[in-house]
């Protein structure tokens, strides 16, 4: 079971290039470890290190301010690529329960909802500007309200955001779909049924 | 009264639906649940809730990601965290009764070509796979899309999987293909022209005179790298190609039932007049054989261009995302990219590992040598395309020339099996992905079709395979 999605208080992690691929945010040869491995540790490995194991300095998620971050801000088609949903764990492992960002890779955005990861779709100038009070003030704080569906800004502005109703359900109460598809069970043997008769 | 003319995807999608939730998801019923090597974590989700799977009769597994090119007994991996991956899923295969085509199985390979391979993928399916490239089996007229762990685990419990109806795009790619242009280049023209996000949200549907003409290796190959479009799933309709590569196949129907599916598959196409959310068209005639300069799949452009200048970039943003991936790649601005030496050459994976890219490759280095200091390997897509390659002499052709002749599996695209080149080696590969260390932490990556690579490891840099063509 997730644990229920929290009300979000915290330093906004500028990651301010488009198209990061999953690849960087969780590098293949991490793929194997077991799903209560210390993926955080992972995440953005060979961004985050050199090949000697120190760290590049000025990576967001080696900057001070920074470093103890839940939110991550990101460019357009965030997480694009691969499939791994090892990903999504490497981000929460570190901390993060939400990634705002114009647009995202789509199996990244179903694997977080899934994951008390939470993708926050904002217009682009509002991620980009976001993103410059990130930089410019690396202390201030965002808040995220799955509740209310806003997210409010390190200057104060509030800015609203979609989210698919039953996710956002399944998220606050901590909840997860397949128990939800499971109730659905006569359903999924009455199609099973006609399937058969029609034998496809 | 006529019904509303639909789309080949709409009809798939209406033939699925189980049932509609209050937020507008539709529960789809799923045809075929393909497994690989990197399964392990859903089965624990399963066992943790004490869940037995729905359907294994639908779910059909093989080893790809984990298991090392060079032998084929699980108990030789040297490392133990890899060979758990090969053996976890044997043993799930084992516990649950489905269908394992293990590394002693003459029908073991990378699950995107053992699916259509064995018949498994058929037209107006859905098919669902834990793995990106799910978008293959399109190729054949079936809604396929890669799913997450999470999904996976909700398949097996329910073979089922909530979806929000995605976009319809069309692209119709008309004329016909110069010499030496494939599938390959088209997919990469098509995520240069519209963008690695350019399909986010869509189902592509593949259409037009250059598509039709293309053979079932080549359908795969453009339905294959849609999902670096940003698209979840690519299609295109079945066809006459499509029946003659599918009849005789190990899992399709026979005699009577065979007729009766050629006609429900041929009733898929769209309607005339279905109406698409957009519309892309291009013409054949003017792609090239393609090559890319950067870390992304969008970064492509014909084989005899310049590497592009970052100075001359619409804005500062993507001025220092050029100038970048310049710096990774160790290319610099203007540079012929036909004058760029390479240090391994890699042929296979699921978007080109198929016996139509073997024997492309194997047509350039045929009585060629792989030049000086070259690593070259070739890496059939399954067992089955290995040993009719055999047969056909192509590993000897390989061999003579000095390329490694390897077994079937997912390999250097990736890396996950150990597979990976040094740091700052530069790789011509027929896989899907040049992303920063795909292949290795400070690997570069340049994507191009089957001949251009052999064509690389025989003259040890990027090259227009057209100029070996004239050549002889």
């Amino acid at each position: 079971m997730m644990e229920p999605f929290p009300r979000l208080r915290s330093v906004a992690v500028p990651f301010a290039r488009d198209n990061i691929d999953t690849d960087q945010i969780l590098p293949a040869r991490f793929l194997h470890l077991a799903r209560d491995a210390d993926h955080g540790a992972c995440l953005f490995r060979d961004l985050r290190y050199h090949a000697d194991g120190s760290e590049v300095e000025d990576f967001p998620l080696n900057r001070p301010a920074w470093r103890a971050g839940r939110i991550a801000l990101g460019g357009e088609n965030f997480a694009c690529g691969s499939s791994r949903e090892n990903a999504v764990w490497a981000m929460h492992g570190h901390g993060f329960r939400a990634v705002i960002a114009p647009s995202f890779g789509d199996i990244f955005a179903q694997n977080g909802l899934k994951n008390g990861l939470l993708p926050v779709r904002l217009p682009a100038e509002t991620v980009a500007m976001m993103i410059a009070q990130a930089e410019a003030m690396p202390e201030g704080e965002v808040t995220v309200d799955l509740e209310a569906q806003t997210v409010t800004a390190a200057d104060g502005t509030i800015h609203p955001f979609e989210v698919d109703p039953f996710a956002r359900k399944c998220l606050l109460e901590g909840i997860d779909e397949m128990s939800f598809t499971l109730s659905h069970h006569e359903d999924i043997a009455a199609f099973e049924r006609r399937l058969g008769r029609e034998n496809f | 009264m006529n019904p509303e003319p639909r789309t080949m995807f709409e009809k798939v999608w209406d033939r699925h639906r189980v049932l509609e939730r209050e937020d507008g998801q539709t529960l789809l019923y799923v045809d075929r649940h393909l497994l690989h090597d990197g399964t392990a974590p859903a089965f624990e989700m399963l066992k943790a809730r004490g869940q037995k799977m729905r359907a294994p009769g639908r779910t059909f597994a093989t080893p790809d990601h984990y298991m090392p090119t060079d032998t084929r007994i699980a108990a030789e991996i040297p490392d133990p965290a890899l060979r758990e991956m090969v053996l976890s899923l044997e043993r799930n295969a084992a516990a649950e009764g489905f269908a394992l085509y293990g590394l002693d199985d003459p029908r073991q390979g990378i699950v995107h070509v053992v699916g259509p391979e064995l018949g498994l993928s058929q037209p107006g399916m859905i098919i669902v796979c834990g793995d990106s490239h799910t978008s293959t089996h399109g190729a054949l007229g079936a809604l396929a899309f890669g799913i997450g762990m999470t999904e996976v685990a909700h398949v097996l419990a329910t073979q089922c999987l909530w979806q929000r109806k995605p976009k319809t795009m069309r692209i119709a790619i008309e004329g016909a293909l110069g010499a030496g242009v494939t599938a390959k280049d088209v997919i990469l023209h098509v995520i240069a022209t519209i963008g690695t996000a350019g399909a986010t949200g869509h189902v592509i549907e593949y259409a037009g005179s250059a598509v039709r003409g293309l053979s079932m290796e080549g359908r795969l190959t453009l339905c294959n790298m849609t999902i670096e479009a940003g698209a979840r799933a690519g299609m295109v309709a079945p066809d006459e190609t499509t029946f003659a590569f599918l009849e005789g196949r190990e899992n399709v129907p026979t005699g009577a039932a065979w007729d009766a599916a050629v006609a429900r598959w041929r009733s898929l196409a769209s309607d005339p007049g279905a109406v698409f959310d957009r519309f892309v068209e291009l013409d054949a005639a003017t792609i090239a054989p393609t090559v890319t300069w950067g870390t992304s799949p969008q970064e492509a452009v014909a084989v005899d261009s310049r590497v592009p200048d970052p100075a001359a970039a619409p804005s500062p943003g993507r001025r220092a995302e050029m100038e970048e991936m310049l710096a990774y790649m160790g290319l610099s601005p203007g540079q012929l990219l036909a004058e760029v030496a390479v240090d391994r050459v890699f042929i296979g994976s699921c978007t080109n590992g198929r016996i139509e890219d073997l024997r492309a490759a194997a047509g350039v280095a045929r009585g060629r040598q792989v030049a000086e200091g070259v690593t070259a390997w070739v890496v059939p897509g399954s067992a089955q395309v290995k040993r009719q390659a055999e047969a056909e002499g192509l590993d000897r052709i390989f061999r003579e020339a000095g390329f490694a002749w390897r077994e079937a599996g997912c390999s250097m695209c990736l890396g996950t099996n150990g597979e990976i080149g040094r740091p700052g080696e530069r790789i011509a590969s027929t896989s899907n992905r040049n992303f920063r260390g795909r292949q290795g932490p400070g690997v570069r990556t340049h994507l191009m079709n089957p001949a251009m690579a052999a064509a690389a490891a025989v003259t040890g840099r990027i090259t227009d395979v057209r100029r070996l063509m004239e050549a002889g």
